[in-house]
């Protein structure tokens, strides 16, 4: 494998992720992290999605025209996304019935398109397809961290094993169901990109304003 | 009617399309920094959603689910299931409605059109428009109540994104640490409105 794929696969996992820096594909980082099992699903889902369409559309992009090329981009998108839902409810279904909506949504999900538009369209399929596979393991492991302390922390347990000996089982942990629930996805997020920014300071965004010190010039006491 | 109200009071607070569902997020948090931004958005959003719902019911009664052709009276039409479809064509009915009222309010409604500006076309890839389409095949809404429906998952969704916007406006002042600037402190903060509206959880007309 050369440098330059290297580059382009290992990029959007840290130095450009698609969650903490791009802000995309949000939505169902936080609506399926509750349960780990169910994350890892879903993040093979989105991979597969994201790779395969953004070099299908890398393939016909010499052939679509710029005015409907959102439009194709989506009819692509979709068709794929149809093809894992339909996979998934023949293999997985009570995994496929708890993500409910959020297969679908993948249609929509900004990481897909975004790719599909901003890197795709630009480049051959080889590249595109590592691009696709580069962000859908960006997202994944967001998704997978984020999973990780919301099922051990939550449920105590670990792809539903326990770990943490519960105590209504004659253990010691009480789980924090507060976890499992949508405003955790929230505060963990928050706190994984500070975590992220804290270590790559060039992702830090500018303030909008400078708070000047409290006290005015000639008073420090 | 009471069926109705309740509908429209669950999906307006205890089951909000951003803050419970997580939807339409990326544009919930990327357009949420000027209020009246975010008051146009939210407006074209349930404008969008109340017309796309009752269209992708219709859609999804009339011809894709199972049996769904027998009145185009050909035989053998009743076993006929297209619901595997769905995904494309949710998404297809969205972006065409969408263009097609973009060209409606140009022509009729210049006002609204220049006030919803950009919004309008950027809601096609907005996943809370989907989203509610797919939450009223999921629950089995009539014609009615997908209207309802899509009325209070809209209005939901603007109350949000206004109250988040009128926020960080206030927010933009105080010190955060650098590596919470932006999007960070705005998780934050979002975590915690989603835990006020959770408080709405009991709540039952």
């Amino acid at each position: 494998m050369s440098n330059k794929m290297k580059e382009i696969l290992l990029r959007p996992v840290f130095n450009e992720n698609p969650i903490a820096l791009q802000i995309l594909g949000i939505c169902s980082a936080l609506a399926v992290t509750s349960s780990l099992k169910v994350t890892s699903v879903m993040c093979i889902c989105l991979t597969v999605v994201a790779a395969v369409s953004s070099m299908l559309v890398s393939l016909i992009r010499n052939q679509i025209p710029g005015s409907i090329r959102i439009i194709v981009q989506m009819t692509i998108i979709a068709s794929v996304v149809i093809l894992v839902d339909q996979i998934l409810k023949a293999v997985a279904y009570d995994i496929s019935k708890q993500l409910s909506v959020f297969v679908g949504l993948i249609i929509t999900n900004c990481i897909v398109m975004g790719r599909a538009e901003g890197f795709a369209m630009k480049n051959p399929p080889v590249d595109s397809f590592l691009d696709g596979i580069g962000n859908g393991l960006g997202y994944s492991v967001i998704l997978l961290a984020l999973a990780f302390v919301r099922e051990l922390f939550g449920s105590g347990t670990l792809y539903g094993f326990e770990v943490l000996p519960i105590a209504t089982n004659g253990g010691w942990y009480v789980p924090n169901g507060m976890l499992l629930l949508p405003p955790s996805a929230f505060f963990l997020i928050g706190l994984f990109i500070w975590g992220l920014r804290a270590w790559k300071k060039s992702q830090v965004e500018a303030p909008d304003f400078k708070i000047a010190a409290n006290t005015p010039k000639g008073e420090t006491a | 009617m009471e069926h109705y109200l309740s509908l429209f009071v669950r999906s307006v607070f205890i089951e909000n399309m951003a803050l419970s569902f997580f939807l339409g997020m990326c544009t919930f948090l990327a357009i949420s920094k000027k209020v009246q931004a975010a008051m146009g958005l939210g407006i074209a959003v349930i404008v969008v959603l109340v017309v796309t719902v009752p269209a992708n019911y219709l859609i999804f009664k009339y011809l894709l689910t199972e049996g769904a052709l027998v009145w185009t009276g050909i035989d053998g039409m009743e076993k006929v299931d297209l619901s595997f479809l769905g995904l494309l064509s949710y998404i297809g009915v969205i972006a065409a409605i969408v263009q097609i009222m973009e060209m409606f309010l140009d022509k009729y409604v210049p006002v609204l059109y220049s006030a919803l500006g950009v919004f309008l076309p950027l809601i096609t890839v907005n996943c809370a428009i989907l989203g509610a389409a797919l939450f009223m095949v999921e629950r089995d809404y009539d014609l009615a109540e997908s209207t309802v429906y899509g009325l209070g998952a809209g209005f939901g969704w603007a109350l949000a994104i206004v109250a988040l916007a009128g926020i960080r406006e206030k927010l933009k002042y105080s010190d955060v640490p650098d590596g919470l600037q932006g999007l960070g402190i705005t998780f934050i903060t979002v975590g915690l409105m989603s835990l006020g509206f959770m408080s709405f959880g009991g709540i039952d007309l």
